[in-house]
């Protein structure tokens, strides 16, 4: 639902003419842009017929729209910025190495750039015991990043525990996502 | 600082009270309720207004009065009987009480008392207490203080009460620092504020900036230690309750956390992670010296010192799942693991008398409070709950405080609040907060 409403974002940037977008697009280069631009030809492909035309859209609004994207958002775009975990467990799963290498992979890219991974927990746990497994989560991750050559240096960690859960509600598969090392470009 | 100006007069029985007999331990080895065993019936006790014989005095007389019979039948052993039915004017109670009138309503206790302010503001209030149906003066003192200071003085008298009843410590004239919760549950405010014990002179001690977690109290001084993330650097900080100034304690590379005082208050046993790890140390507030007592690559958290100082109680995974362990507070010494039971157990805190360590225990999704012995025997659950979490000891051992979240509906919090509940599983009462709360602590009485 998400991605299909940035890509409508995206259309509506092209088909106003966006020169600033477009040429982001192009210049943020290396693995994730590669997505970025498949994601945006795929819009032609097959979900054109999805998209619902519901009005026009003036040039104001489109000035609205900040055509530069934050690292952080191509972090997120471009590596995905959580890591998650299993339950009571601070073990990189193997969809996290996945996400990780990827974050690996952006921050050598982006060799100014210094990043701050956030642990946390689901809550249902004590509040002492989740400041450290949440620092523990963080520091796995950050851990897995050195590992594959990111220099220490450029990775800090923070620990939330169960106090700012990522995602809202009180079932497991909120809790699942709250299990999770939340990756931040400083 | 109010425990300056709060003058303890009067030890001293007035004088006629040396008809009965009001000497020393004798009376005192009397035990009127025994507490320790199985649910007791609350005794119905009459308290009187304290009399006075200017209106102004009355109406301070009337409150006191107000105060200690709050304060009793919360502690779930009394119970208030309604002035209403009261037959004996508090001025004509100066004297020896016609008992055969309190008999008559079926009150067992009668609690009289006076009040005179003097020059200065200063108001000096007496207190007696008779065992109605033995005819027993029991005790009576008198206090003076600022007429500010009135509250304290009527937990004091309450204290004198429930010890001269119960043959326990009071626990009355103490105040509850804890973390009052507000906002969204992924943008929650986490305050400290503070209050007494039964929920007057409330007030915020953090503006909720930054976030401000499990607020402990110092045995000795008007100081809590707590966690803040001042700046997003999660550290244990000192808190000064009488100047409003704090400072982070030492200089540590990772975060620090759990933080608690020694009983001689001078020291603070915390953990600190460092490379994802945590481990328990003990920095001397005096010569700011910091040892390692736990060195593992498990979690170890959660410390909490022994009475008497000489061992530590604290929760580690290395087992594989939290469990409470006790060793001796020196470095390096050999955890011994004392909990065996189905589930987790975490939050150890060692009752002020050495004879109970407090917890939390998680079993198949449900979050209990128990205490159970040193040792690990004599385990006992006393409250349950979605999350009950974090038992905080009042001084005299005889009760818990700890919080509570409902089962929350939909994506919001469900209310977190505080709890008190004596060690025998009864008494279970809500205590009132202006706003949801959590990670209770219970301070020592005021000094």
């Amino acid at each position: 639902m998400q991605s299909k409403l940035l890509t409508l974002v995206g259309i509506l940037l092209i088909v106003a003419g966006c020169e600033t977008a477009i040429e982001e697009t192009i210049e943020s280069g290396g693995e994730g842009a590669a997505s970025t631009v498949a994601g945006t030809d795929v819009v032609g492909a097959d979900t054109r017929s999805s998209i619902v035309e519901s009005g026009n859209v003036g040039t104001a609004e489109v000035a609205a729209v900040d055509p530069v994207m934050s690292f952080q958002e191509k972090l997120v775009q471009q590596a995905g910025d959580r890591v998650f975990f299993d339950f009571d467990k601070a073990v990189v799963r193997s969809d996290g190495e996945e996400t990780l290498r990827m974050q690996a992979t952006f921050l050598k890219h982006n060799p100014g750039l210094t990043m701050t991974i956030a642990g946390h927990c689901d809550e249902r746990g004590t509040r002492e015991y989740n400041l450290a497994l949440g620092e523990r989560r963080a520091n796995a991750a950050r851990n897995y990043l050195i590992s594959l050559g990111i220099s220490p240096g450029r990775l800090s960690t923070i620990s939330y525990g169960k106090e700012r859960p990522i995602v809202l509600g009180h079932n497991e598969a909120a809790w699942a996502q709250n299990r999770v090392g939340v990756s931040q470009v400083d | 600082m109010n425990q300056k100006v709060l003058l303890l007069v009067g030890v001293a029985a007035l004088a006629y009270m040396g008809l009965f007999r009001i000497t020393g331990s004798e009376v005192r080895s009397e035990t009127e309720i025994d507490i320790t065993r199985g649910t007791v019936e609350p005794s119905p006790i009459a308290v009187t207004n304290f009399h006075a014989n200017d209106p102004s005095a009355l109406v301070l007389g009337a409150e006191i009065s107000t105060v200690i019979a709050a304060n009793l039948e919360s502690s779930g052993l009394f119970r208030p009987i309604d002035q209403g039915a009261f037959q004996q004017k508090p001025e004509e109670l100066q004297q020896i009480p016609r008992f055969v009138d309190w008999r008559q309503i079926n009150a067992e206790f009668l609690v009289s008392g006076m009040v005179e302010v003097g020059p200065d503001n200063l108001v000096s209030v007496e207190f007696r207490l008779w065992n109605v149906v033995s005819e027993q003066y029991m005790v009576g003192k008198r206090l003076k203080t600022p007429k500010a200071n009135w509250r304290r003085v009527a937990h004091l008298i309450s204290d004198e009460l429930y010890t001269r009843v119960t043959g326990e410590g009071g626990y009355f004239d103490t105040r509850i620092v804890y973390v009052a919760e507000s906002g969204p549950p992924d943008n929650r405010v986490k305050q400290l504020a503070l209050m007494d014990q039964d929920g007057e002179n409330h007030r915020y001690l953090t503006d909720g900036r930054h976030m401000a977690l499990t607020p402990r109290f110092s045995p000795t001084l008007q100081e809590i230690t707590y966690l803040s993330y001042f700046n997003d650097k999660p550290r244990v900080y000192i808190y000064n309750i009488d100047t409003g100034k704090q400072e982070v304690l030492g200089d540590f590379p990772g975060m620090t956390f759990a933080p608690r005082f020694s009983p001689d208050g001078n020291q603070v046993i915390m953990s600190m992670a460092r490379y994802g790890n945590s481990d328990i140390y003990v920095m001397d507030l005096h010569t700011r010296v910091v040892e390692k007592l736990t060195d593992h690559p498990a979690i170890e958290t959660a410390p909490s010192f022994s009475p008497d100082g000489q061992q530590v109680t604290f929760e580690s995974d290395r087992s594989g799942k939290q469990q409470i362990y006790v060793m001796e507070a020196v470095p390096g010494a050999e955890p011994k693991r004392i909990t065996y039971g189905s589930g987790k157990y975490a939050t150890p805190v060692w009752s002020p008398r050495g004879d109970w360590i407090a917890f939390t225990n998680i079993y198949r999704g449900v979050f209990y409070i128990g205490v159970m012995r040193p040792d690990g025997t004599g385990e006992r659950k006393l409250a349950k709950g979605f999350l009950v979490e974090g038992p905080t000891w009042a001084p005299n051992g005889r009760l818990l405080m700890f919080y509570q979240q409902e089962r929350p509906t939909g994506q919001g919090s469900g209310d977190v609040g505080l709890y008190s509940v004596d060690i025998l599983g009864t008494n279970l009462r809500k205590v009132m907060t202006p706003m949801n709360a959590s990670d209770p602590a219970w301070s020592p009485l005021i000094p």
